[in-house]
């Protein structure tokens, strides 16, 4: 008993203040693809190598349109390897409240060879919040979760497909490094207790109606967040006979996470931008 | 191509044996070699292979090969761990008449593997005790969708909802308990039918499949250099491990090898992966006792191992670091540095983790006798990994077939007869300090020169397996080559598909209150098992 005590106070605190310090992510660490559109020369070696269509051309009449998807994208940095137009960054906080907040589009004329001829328009969207904005968000946090929801969130997390890899950093959470429950959230055991489901994807056929079944017994106001780039857009596995893709093919999503998987502090921004939009409703 | 020297008094023993009614046997790689036979063989060289040789059935699994041999083949692959080899016997099973033998009265290792193949391939399984449904739940149409003739982006009528009939059991006091599949934690998605009288569990019932997501469907209908992604994505707490025996698989069909220096790396990622799972591990035994603050300083140190991975990976769980040929990053004098310092920092914090828990008589209570997988059940289920080691099974694919980077570092595996969840845990206790060691030999001695080295075109037709021992257990991926650089069938073996029907053993007169704790000791992945 007395070293428990002992390893407790040697060890200290070890709590992250994330958000009002920034997320501490190694500057190695794969996030948002960056990707310079005006000065890019083919798209097409990029969408080659991406394993989950998050850069996918269309090409019409000599036009070609690419979208980067981020709802999408899993982070794998194969379409850097393979464009030098396109560069990693670690910023990892991207979720968005509506799926088209994660998409970007470009337009370009193209030659007979396929390459890039002329950059049209940037069609940038309006990628999340400005980090700015996200200690402002913390702390908004608590007067909202006290009006709307009795000082506290309540979170179901339903996994309906997942590998598992996220579910890894949902774990995370709980833990005395990121401690959601300073932010007066709680995972809890049942939908039945539960303001947020946090739900993770593809939805495979098989769990489709569990989740269906989930969503009912959460009761309003429920927020759905749908994390990880399995969750936000189907990922890896698409839509094939086995899953139905993305969970807002299933169900309504709120905010969507992308990652694979995301981090804790991506989760944590999340989970915030969410509540921010319970009181919207 | 000549075999291994170990291997061929069994191959002499086997050609003796069985003569002529062995067709064929191709020799794919010094530790890997294929016969071709009929079907009546499979019981006689199954038996032959365990009695005499002491084999076990690894991976057993089905192929459509009708489009150029007009049938169905069926695969045993045998591990012969003492000879450190293959073998793999394969017979054809007709399309006009696709009735197979079962091998689970005799073995019943080959139970949950020989249903899918049913549920899959639409082989009919001839003299199975239990052949209901595995893989497809009980409301999925007439669909085979490991055929050839069955498309990935076919649209299936949505679920109905049938119920899956499970068994009854009756008698006074006796009741259901059902759980799942939305757990209360923060788990994946599975059923679990406790039947119980008063606390004790009389009887369990697990039914999984329900994260199939088409995985193995999916790597037939992609370029092979995205096989790598999916791997990651089989189970994402052994993301490494999969991609790597991809990777593995991949490599030993084009017949090329990666750099000394990759194999390193993926040696001190293999330990990483194992590192944080382990360490993860250990906290929520403790947790599912309810000794929480010991959970608190192990998730302290898993944190530590996944922002280390995220600096030599880019990510958290490792994931983008492996490639066919090699891996895809090199790591700097700053990045082994930081390695060899979290060993020196982790190893002491890991001791006094252990002490905590170790000095904690009430945790100890809990977990001795609790969960018993005995060593008989354990064998004939086939168990595999930590799960089997705890239960007194000696086999670690890192010592018997070297892959990676283990033929040049020296460790111990540890085995214990007992089989309680206090064992599973004292496993992979003893795992982790092996794992400290073995970075620091890699580190020691790390070769110079490439990470990576080009993976040419797969070759037309060819089959090869690939295997790591992943942190749970074995994990192997077979492929078959098609044409045109793809694949046209990857075979995923996940240790947890294996071991699952031991779980049921393990709880019998347990109480229901210990499921956690039981279930946490072999901590099955639902997605490696479903996929």
């Amino acid at each position: 008993m007395f070293e428990i005590l002992r390893k407790s106070l040697t060890t200290g605190v070890v709590t992250s203040a994330y958000p009002q310090t920034p997320a501490a992510v190694s500057s190695r660490a794969r996030g948002r693809p960056e990707i310079d559109f005006a000065n890019w020369k083919d798209a097409r070696a990029a969408t080659a190598a991406c394993p989950t269509n998050a850069i996918a051309c269309a090409d019409e009449g000599g036009m070609r349109t690419v979208t980067l998807d981020l709802g999408k994208c899993a982070f794998c940095g194969l379409c850097a390897e393979a464009d030098a137009q396109i560069r990693m960054t670690n910023v990892c906080e991207l979720a968005a409240k509506r799926r088209e907040h994660l998409i970007t589009k470009a337009k370009y004329e193209i030659n007979s060879g396929g390459a890039h001829q002329k950059f049209l328009s940037p069609e940038p969207s309006a990628i999340n919040l400005p980090a700015a904005s996200l200690d402002s968000l913390g702390a908004q946090l608590k007067e909202r979760i006290k009006k709307v929801l009795g000082r506290s969130l309540h979170i179901r997390e339903v996994d309906a497909g997942s590998c598992n890899g996220c579910e890894i950093e949902i774990v995370g959470l709980n833990s005395p490094v990121y401690d959601v429950e300073r932010f007066g959230i709680h995972f809890v055991a049942s939908p039945r207790h539960a303001d947020m489901l946090l739900v993770t994807g593809p939805v495979s056929r098989n769990m489709e109606m569990a989740l269906r079944k989930t969503y009912d017994a959460t009761p309003d106001p429920r927020v759905v967040v749908a994390v990880g780039a399995c969750g936000c857009g189907g990922g890896i596995f698409g839509v094939n006979y086995a899953s139905l893709g993305g969970v807002d093919n299933v169900i309504p999503v709120d905010v969507y996470i992308p990652g694979c998987p995301p981090n804790p502090h991506a989760l944590i921004h999340g989970i915030l931008t969410a509540v921010g939009r319970m009181t919207a409703k | 191509m000549n075999i291994l020297s170990s291997l061929k008094p069994i191959l002499a023993d086997l050609t003796e044996r069985f003569g002529p009614r062995i067709q064929a046997v191709h020799h794919a790689r010094p530790n890997e070699v294929y016969f071709h036979a009929q079907m009546e063989l499979v019981p006689g060289f199954c038996a032959q292979l365990y009695k005499k040789w002491n084999a076990r059935l690894v991976s057993l699994f089905a192929d459509d090969a009708r489009s150029q041999d007009k049938t169905f083949h069926v695969y045993y692959v045998f591990a012969l761990d003492s000879a450190h080899g293959f073998f793999i016997l394969r017979i054809p099973v007709p399309a006009e008449r696709p009735l197979f033998t079962s091998l689970t009265n005799a073995l019943p290792a080959a139970n949950w593997q020989e249903r899918e193949i049913q549920d899959l391939f639409g082989l009919e399984l001839e003299g199975h005790p239990n052949p209901r449904r595995c893989a497809l739940h009980d409301d999925w149409p007439e669909v085979f969708p490991l055929r050839k003739d069955f498309d990935l982006k076919t649209v299936l009528p949505p679920f109905q909802g049938e119920r899956h009939k499970f068994r009854q059991v009756e008698g006074e006091g006796v009741f259901q308990v059902p759980v799942g599949p939305v757990h209360a934690g923060i788990i994946e998605p599975g059923h679990f039918l406790f039947s119980v009288a008063g606390e004790p569990v009389l009887y369990l019932q697990i039914r999984l499949f329900y994260t199939h997501k088409g995985t193995e469907k999916l790597f037939e209908n992609m370029p092979v250099t995205h096989g790598v992604q999916l791997a990651e994505s089989i189970s994402g707490d052994s993301s490494f491990a999969h991609a790597t025996a991809f990777c593995h698989a991949v490599e030993r069909v084009t017949r090329t090898e990666a750099p000394p220096r990759a194999r390193a790396l993926r040696t001190v990622c293999l330990e990483l992966e194992r590192l944080y799972n382990h360490v993860a591990d250990i906290g929520a035994i403790a947790t599912d006792v309810a000794f929480v603050v010991a959970n608190s300083h192990a998730m302290r140190l898993k944190e530590r191992v996944l922002r280390l991975n995220e600096q030599l990976t880019g990510n958290r769980l490792l994931r983008g670091m492996a490639c066919l040929g090699g891996v895809r990053r090199d790591w700097d004098a700053e990045d082994l540095q930081a390695i060899t310092r979290f060993v020196a920092e982790l190893r002491p914090e890991f001791d006094s983790l252990v002490d905590l828990i170790r000095e904690s008589s009430s945790t100890r209570d809990r977990l001795e006798t609790t969960g018993l997988l005995k060593p008989e059940i354990a064998r004939d289920l086939g168990v595999v990994g930590i799960a089997g080691r705890a239960s007194g099974i000696d086999r670690d694919l890192r010592r018997d077939f070297p892959h990676a980077g283990y033929d040049r570092v020296t460790f111990t595996v540890p085995v214990y007869r007992e089989g309680d969840v206090l064992r599973r845990m004292q496993v992979r206790i003893d795992e982790v300090r092996q794992s400290f060691s073995i970075i620091e030999q890699v580190l020691a001695a790390l070769p110079e020169g490439p990470t990576r080295v080009t993976v040419p075109a797969l070759p037309a037709n060819e089959v090869a397996l690939g295997y790591v021992e992943g942190w749970r257990g074995e994990i192997f991926h077979w492929i078959r080559t098609g044409g045109g650089n793809r694949l046209a069938r990857c075979k995923i073996k996940d240790p947890s598909l294996q071991n699952w029907p031991a779980l049921s053993e393990a709880i019998l007169g347990n109480i229901v209150p210990d499921f956690p704790v039981v279930n946490k000791s072999f901590n099955l992945s639902y997605s490696g098992t479903d996929r």
